[in-house]
């Protein structure tokens, strides 16, 4: 499989990887699949009615990882890719998604992954995804991410989502139903700059005993837009939290619109939210151990974004 | 070591430190007490750049630092615990205290490495626990002068009592350093080379513990 430095950098950089993978992969580059190899316990194959892949997970499989990342280096591709997760009983697994454009040209790229998790019982699932855009093209870097999951009994899905430079756009759509004794866990980091806008939406249903964690942290810089909207549905004695915690600078602007619908009385929902620049205290303290201001801010922002 | 000439600071109209004139020697354990409203966190924030007083100047081993930044005075060897501590999302203790200089210093304010190292700063630590890594990032620095606003706030007692040992340690430890210290409490009085008793901005007194520390005791009473 010979891939291109930009595809190198990608891969790196949204998956980790430096070399193939042990386990379970399927590399896309430019619309098409350039290596695929299946485990013996996780099987990936070409959907056949549109472009995607449906991995099977057999029940059972512990400690395996599948890598499914996406490369765009060419301007002027749009592709919706479909990927399907069966994750069989009593599972524990890692998938490393991510995606990452780079775009020399004038046109845009897009690419809009739609990923839908069917989750059996008593299972673990982390689900990593980076999204990267690259390249000084004047072509928008553009990247709409679906994730929907289907969360079985007693099993917990942990999704770590995270795009931190160079995509111009992105409108990102997670969305949840969590069977008895379900958990879900997101990590969100954002970080827009320029003129980027980012909007991601959360639309969780929690069963009977369910739990949801959803922590969205976001740094909006220069001239960009954001927008979180969560949607947290308590259907009976279960306990939600969402927290959007945004940090402004310069002429950034952000907008939460977090919404709980609690339709039992056992349901416990909560959402925090806070946007606003970084507190003075918080340089004045790093300024106090040493760092000048712009490490003391360098500092709060990534530790803050990690 | 420090000394502050007719050092002034008004806010909203109103003078909250006048005409504050003093000097602190080398190896000096230094308390300021005095009223609440009588201007010693001002003082103290004054010291470490974090106000610019209205009027005076403020000279540090020789150098007139009183335009300085925050962050100039602490490379030249001036280190601040908060009264107030801050909380970083993201960062952990262990970050915080490799920025101030030392990891290690945990445990002289009685907490466990194991458990606290990788902790980020956040709302899951209590008042009291964040207060004390406060004071342990003011320790790590190791600088010529530690200024330490009322360390005693937000601890509960007995850990007080804890902390009171790891001031006397220091004060026995001081080598070319001083201690200025912000507090109200007698453990930490008694401690003292020097008592400075502040009252509505202006110095009440000023001078060895063992001569003040019995008046003020005797006005308390």
């Amino acid at each position: 499989m010979r891939l291109s430095e930009e595809v190198k950098q990608i891969f790196c950089e949204v998956a980790d990887l430096k070399e193939i993978p042990a386990g379970a992969y399927n590399f896309r580059v430019n619309g098409k699949s350039v290596g695929r190899q299946s485990s013996e316990n996780i099987d990936i194959k070409p959907k056949t009615d549109v472009s995607g892949l449906e991995i099977h997970i057999k029940a059972g499989t512990k400690n395996e990882t599948v890598h499914i990342p996406v490369a765009i280096s060419v301007t002027g591709i749009e592709e919706d890719v479909y990927n399907d997760f069966y994750i069989g009983d009593d599972s524990d697994v890692t998938i490393v998604a991510g995606c990452g454009i780079y775009n020399c040209g004038g046109e845009n790229s897009t690419h809009n992954g739609i990923h839908r998790f069917f989750i059996g019982k008593n299972c673990k699932v982390k689900y990593i995804e980076r999204h990267l855009g690259l390249g000084r093209g004047a072509g928008g870097k553009i990247l709409n991410p679906t994730t929907e999951l289907e969360i079985g009994e007693n099993s917990e899905a942990t999704l770590y989502m995270e795009q931190l430079k160079g995509v111009d756009s992105t409108i990102r759509d997670t969305r949840a139903t969590l069977k008895k004794d379900a958990h879900i866990i997101v990590e969100e980091r954002l970080l827009t700059h320029g003129r980027q806008t980012a909007e991601s939406s959360y639309n969780i249903e929690l069963g009977e005993d369910s739990t949801a964690d959803i922590n969205s942290r976001a740094v909006a810089r220069d001239i960009s837009r954001q927008k979180f909207v969560s949607h947290i549905i308590g259907n009976g004695r279960c306990r939600g939290h969402s927290a959007c915690d945004a940090i402004l600078m310069e002429d950034a602007s952000v907008l939460a619109e977090p919404a709980l619908d609690a339709k039992s009385p056992d349901a416990a929902l909560i959402h925090e939210a806070a946007i606003g620049k970084i507190a003075g205290d918080k340089i004045t303290k790093l300024c106090s151990l040493g760092l000048t201001e712009a490490e003391a801010e360098s500092k709060i922002i990534n530790g803050f974004l990690r | 070591m420090l000394e502050l000439k007719n050092v002034s600071y008004a806010a909203d109209g109103r003078k909250i430190l006048d005409q504050i004139s003093l000097k602190i020697e080398q190896n000096n354990f230094l308390v300021i007490t005095g009223p609440n409203g009588s201007g010693k966190s001002t003082l103290a924030q004054i010291l470490m750049g974090i106000k610019k007083p209205s009027a005076g100047q403020i000279v540090f081993n020789g150098q007139d630092i009183t335009d300085l930044s925050i962050t100039e005075r602490a490379k030249l060897g001036i280190a601040f615990a908060f009264q107030q501590p801050v909380k970083f999302k993201g960062l952990t203790v262990k970050e915080l205290l490799e920025i101030a200089g030392d990891a290690k210093i945990l445990p002289k304010v009685g907490l466990n490495p194991e458990d606290y190292l990788e902790r980020e700063l956040n709302s899951t630590l209590s008042g009291g626990e964040l207060k004390r890594i406060e004071i342990a990032t003011a320790l790590a620095r190791k600088a010529k002068l530690t200024i330490f606003d009322e360390p005693e706030a937000g601890i509960d007692l007995w850990s007080f009592e804890k902390l009171t040992d790891t001031f006397n340690e220091l004060k026995n430890q001081q080598k070319d350093s001083s201690i200025i210290i912000i507090s109200h409490q007698e453990r930490i009085l008694k401690i003292a080379d020097e008592i400075l008793v502040l009252e509505k901005g202006k110095v009440k007194s000023f001078g060895p513990a063992t001569k003040l520390l019995p008046e003020i005791l005797e006005g308390e009473k």
